[in-house]
């Protein structure tokens, strides 16, 4: 059966760590990180494997840190 | 950090479906964290990539916390005196027609300093966009009272909050043009969830579409939270801004094709 699934890649030196993604994200996919970047900001992580790469969490990011991928996945 | 959850067979080039627009230059934002600025930047940056025409662009900017947008709008960019950018987009544009101007000013440059420009450039149906960030507030200077605070509102010049007796009622500044016939398309939007976000960008490329066809102002209103100036966390301020704002400054289409909408109440 194919299958959507997406993936994101955040730039994480440029995260402000506002958190805006978390909420817009409609599979909870996203979640801060313990550490901090070298501006001292929490950023943007990925937690889980459920990105259908809908672009909702990049939209909304004001940094446009988030670059998000997508495609067809054919699984048994 | 190792990334956990990567998958490098779906993160290839082609695979690609969104990603930060080439037309805003790669250096980081001087906004605070989750300031709308950065998205209305990124969402005008994106109109203007799909339209092709950042060769035929230019902007204005306005002083306030986005004073420095040419820093990152790889497009040709004016900076205006406080409040004026309404008249430099207007000899701007009567002297080279074919160009896509706009303005993109705050609250605190068009309401307040700049109303005077503004209500003229709108009255004489100058065929500019102008983009108003309406956050109710001064953000640069440290949050005080501006003309679009609301009533009862705390800031830093009116810390008991806006009192209306003594401090005046806010300005609709998008009610106002809208009523103007120089204006054609006049709209209010927000950019904190994604569906606005989408809204705002089809009514920027609305506003951009008018601009070809000449028949006046497009007005795109952005109400825009100041996590900063409102001393909140990004969320809690657009939980704020919807709780609060929302009310006063409803969403939507004021004005289309230069017949008001009727609100249906």
């Amino acid at each position: 059966m194919a299958k959507i699934k997406g993936d994101i890649v955040i730039n994480t030196e440029r995260c402000k760590g506002c958190e805006v993604c978390i909420a817009a994200c409609p599979f909870g996919v996203i979640a801060m990180s313990k550490e901090v970047n070298s501006k001292g900001y929490h950023y943007a992580m990925k937690v889980n494997d459920e990105c259908t790469g809908c672009t909702n969490c990049a939209i909304v990011c004001p940094d446009g840190v988030i670059t998000v991928y997508r495609a067809k996945v054919t699984t048994e | 950090m190792e990334e956990l959850f990567a998958k490098p067979e779906i993160r290839k080039p082609e695979n690609i479906v969104y990603k930060k627009t080439d037309l805003m230059v790669d250096r980081p934002l001087s906004y605070c964290p989750g300031c709308g600025h950065g998205t209305v930047h990124r969402i005008l940056m994106e109109v203007i990539e799909e339209m092709d025409i950042q060769g035929d662009t230019i902007g204005v900017s306005p002083v306030g916390c986005s004073v420095l947008a040419y820093d990152f709008l790889d497009i040709d960019m004016l900076g205006a005196a406080h409040g004026r950018a309404p008249a430099l987009a207007t000899a701007i544009k009567r002297l080279w027609p074919h160009r896509f101007v706009f303005t993109y000013q705050g609250d605190g440059d068009l309401a307040a300093i700049g109303t005077a420009e503004t209500i003229h450039a709108c009255n004489r149906g100058e065929n500019i966009t102008i983009i108003f960030i309406n956050n109710g507030i001064y953000g640069m200077t440290g949050g005080q009272m501006a003309p679009t605070t609301l009533p009862g509102m705390r800031s830093s010049t009116s810390p008991y909050g806006r009192d209306v007796l003594t401090m005046g009622y806010p300005l609709k500044m998008t009610e106002l043009v809208a009523q103007l016939p120089g204006t054609h398309y006049v709209t209010r939007q927000s950019v904190h969830t994604p569906g606005n976000a989408r809204k705002t960008k089809k009514a920027i490329r609305k506003a951009f579409d008018i601009q070809k066809e000449k028949k006046g102002v497009g007005w795109i209103e952005v109400v825009s939270n100041c996590n900063s100036g409102w001393k909140m966390t990004p969320v809690q301020a657009n939980k704020w801004m919807e709780d609060n704002m929302f009310p006063f400054y409803p969403l939507g289409d004021i004005k289309v094709d230069g017949k008001l909408i009727e609100v249906a109440k």
